[in-house]
């Protein structure tokens, strides 16, 4: 359950704004698409299980196609091979969508700067929220999924076609 | 009307009469990154092309510029499920090279860490095979006791899934009591659960069917793929690392090796749930070892190595000569035979085998590993004619293909 | 099955063109010429005495200090009835390094040999299929040969000086 927002309430209606209202529902019903390549999946895997359940936080059902989901857990060294299968899969995203990378490897390249290796996803995909640690604790990792629930709560409606977010996309060669 | 001339198809495709469908490296049926693009006669398969290499992380090349006690993090990495096998194999290629024979009780400590790790990998695997038949609950009820055995790393080394345990000549620290009652405690909670995920799967109608007659492989092609571990033993060679060369006092444990007979999913699944079983009594007897050490040598987790391990901190910061051997082992100064060894490991896969050639320096001349899943996963077209497409995706998940090994 | 009777029989079939033997840490070692590697292969596979089945392991090491025989392709064969392993070395130049292919004899050199093509250059004669593996196809250099760095020089956001190279 989770509180209402500020609001004007009276007999049988409530009038707020409605950003608020979507900010809350969008929040709370995540469906992220788990991008696994490498050791931080089963990390996933065990984030997904009973101990360090995922699914109070609104991610019951994960999708693997990206026309249904809204976050791309990027999870796990991407090679330059994957590279463009990233791109191509948050292409493949209906707006809004969102990304996490969790994970040095995905962060950053972590620790293998090498010939092979993208040196963290940010050099093909656009990131909203870096989970360091390798692997991160699920702890960590749920700590990463809140900031993300922040940013979905509050996001204005009109953010996905501001001037601001296309020259971002713009600048990842995204149009 | 609209006209349609416009629309042009690829050359040959009317002829054509199979499908081409691409099992793309992102699917959530590849567990792990590679690719399959399947020629397809309605449901049947009529040819398969692997494409492999989306996570190569060129270990072999970071190998040969990391000092020895560096390349442990890295061995984490290859068969990430069983992490510990991975780092106690580069240890031993180590002391193969070095000529160290380590103490008793660190051999027993090591034999506990590495069967713990074979157990978490191959839940994984059989439980996946069981997702991919459409059974999902084996999976979740499982992974709970896969935190228990993660606790024990834990509390061991400190990190949970790529665990970097040990050092070269044998631990870091000695196992506290919290370890060793996690250690009994896992060993009573565990048959239990062991038992209830087999009653869902072993004699289960729809399971066998899925499995059974599925991916079969002779033992003649397997040794001929140079198959090895649980997928060689399931086509009815019983050749483990673990009896034919021991390492690490595994010829003072007490185990039977299971073996198949058809070399089909469902002997696969039926050989790794037997390694399970084998497992536990391993760890048992190993337990019972450890724990008649007492006294002062119940405090040993370590060779006599001052030349290779690290001294303890507070020696470090009181003593002359452990302070001079830090400099040294960290510099880089000590002295390290040149030659070459080829050490193999029973990983949770198979023959974990590291070739390692050093030339007296610091960090290695050249290291190569000799990764079970990359070998094997050579099979899979051959293995996969004629069958349908979803028989496809569970001969996948029963291969235990973990993609951080295959490319390495 | 000791060393060397292994020995014995081998130089009794090829006598004086395998050279270097020795055994480090036990496992019995030998350099072929470069065109005997089949033929040594296929004997050690055929020889009902030998029985050397199983192809555990198929890689190069580059030695640019060796002139004119850099690339060492290395074959490591094991016997599992007797529980033997042995390892055979054969070099080749690296302006030309062609070596026969072990795959129609091992099926498990296909793949293994790939990775060496793609990490040496080592051009399998006779290999059905010799393409990258591992790396991505457009690369156009050898990378684990020595002279070729482990970073990739053009990233912009890691700072050489900073991490000690």
């Amino acid at each position: 359950m989770v509180d209402s927002p500020e609001g004007f309430t009276g007999e049988g209606f409530f009038a707020t704004s409605f950003d608020k209202v979507v900010g809350l529902a969008r929040k709370n019903s995540i469906w992220p698409l788990p991008f696994a390549t490498s050791c931080c999946g089963i990390e996933f895997m065990a984030l997904m299980g009973s101990h360090y359940d995922l699914s109070r936080f609104g991610s019951e059902r994960v999708g693997f196609s990206p026309r249904q989901c809204d976050l791309l857990m990027v999870m796990g060294t991407i090679a330059k091979k994957m590279g463009p299968i990233v791109k191509q899969v948050y292409l493949q995203m209906a707006e809004p969508r969102w990304v996490l990378a969790m994970g040095a490897c995905a962060s950053s390249g972590g620790i293998f700067d090498t010939y092979s290796v993208l040196q963290g996803i940010d050099q093909v995909v656009p990131v909203d929220v870096y989970v360091p640690g390798c692997p991160p604790r699920p702890e960590a990792v749920i700590d990463g999924f809140m900031k993300i629930q922040e940013l979905v709560h509050n996001e204005s409606l009109r953010r996905r076609n501001s001037d601001k977010y296309k020259l971002l996309l713009e600048s990842y060669g995204i149009q | 009307m609209s006209d349609h001339s416009n629309i042009r198809l690829p050359e040959g495709s009317i002829e054509k009469t199979t499908t081409t469908l691409n099992l793309g490296p992102t699917h959530p049926a590849t567990h792990g990154v590679f690719q399959n693009i399947l020629e397809l006669d309605g449901e049947r398969i009529v040819k398969t092309e692997p494409t492999v290499g989306y996570i190569h992380r060129a270990f072999e090349k970071i190998a040969e510029r990391r000092p020895y006690y560096q390349i442990t993090p890295l061995t984490d990495r290859l068969n990430y499920c069983s992490a510990p096998i991975n780092n106690m194999g580069w240890h031993l290629t180590c002391e193969k090279l070095l000529g160290v024979k380590t103490p008793k009780r660190v051999d027993y400590l090591r034999i506990i860490i590495m069967e713990l790790a074979r157990i978490s990998d191959h839940l994984i695997c059989n439980s996946i095979v069981g997702v991919d038949t459409g059974a999902y609950t084996g999976f979740l009820y499982v992974m709970q006791y896969r935190e228990l055995i993660y606790e024990i790393y834990e509390e061991i080394c400190g990190s949970r899934l790529t665990t970097n345990i040990g050092r070269i000549g044998g631990f870091e620290r000695n196992f506290n009591n919290t370890a060793f009652q996690k250690i009994e405690k896992f060993l009573d909670e565990y048959p239990r659960v062991l038992r209830e995920f087999e009653n869902l799967f072993t004699r289960n109608r729809i399971f066998i069917d899925r499995t059974q007659g599925v991916g079969g492989i002779s033992a003649e092609r397997a040794l001929n793929y140079g198959f090895t571990g649980p997928n060689l033993r399931a086509a009815g060679v019983d050749y483990d690392v673990r009896v034919h060369s021991p390492y690490s006092s595994y010829e003072d444990m007490d185990f039977v090796i299971p073996v198949g007979t058809t070399g089909d999913n469902y002997d696969r699944y039926q050989v790794r749930n037997g390694e399970m079983w084998e497992s536990l009594k391993i760890i048992q007897q190993a337990y019972r070892k450890v724990q008649e050490f007492k006294g002062t040598e119940a405090d040993v987790y370590h060779a006599n190595l001052p030349d290779y391990y690290l001294p303890e901190k507070e020696l470090v910061y009181t003593s002359m000569e452990a302070l001079i051997y830090h400099f040294k082992i960290i510099m880089g100064e000590t002295e390290i035979p040149a030659g070459e060894v080829y050490m193999s490991v029973e990983g949770g896969n198979g023959e974990l085998g590291f070739y390692l050639i050093s030339d007296g320096g610091r960090t290695p001349y050249r290291l190569h590993f000799r990764r079970p899943c990359f070998v094997y996963y050579q099979a899979y077209p051959e293995v996969v004619k004629g069958s349908m497409l979803s028989d496809a995706i569970v001969t996948l998940s029963s291969f235990n293909l973990i993609a951080g090994e295959m490319d390495g | 099955m000791t060393n060397e009777f292994i020995k014995e029989k081998l130089t009794e079939k090829f006598g004086e063109q395998l050279t270097e033997w020795n055994e480090p840490y036990g496992l019995l070692t030998f350099t072929a010429p470069k065109d005997l590697n089949l033929k040594v292969m296929t004997y050690l596979f055929d020889e009902s005495s030998l029985n050397f089945r199983f192809l555990t392991d198929l890689t190069a090491v580059h030695y640019p200090n060796r002139t004119g025989e850099e690339l060492a392709v290395v074959y490591h064969l094991h016997n599992l009835v007797d529980n033997v392993r042995l390892r055979m070395k054969v070099f080749a130049p690296v302006a030309q390094p062609d070596v026969y292919t072990a795959s129609g004899l091992f099926s498990s050199a296909n793949w293994m040999e790939r990775e060496t093509f793609d990490f040496y250059g080592v051009n399998f004669v006779g290999h059905p299929d010799l393409r990258r593996i591992l790396n991505v196809d457009e690369m156009d250099y050898f990378p684990m040969r020595k002279e070729f760095p482990l970073e990739d020089q053009t990233r912009i956001d890691k700072d050489d000086e900073m991490f000690g190279r």
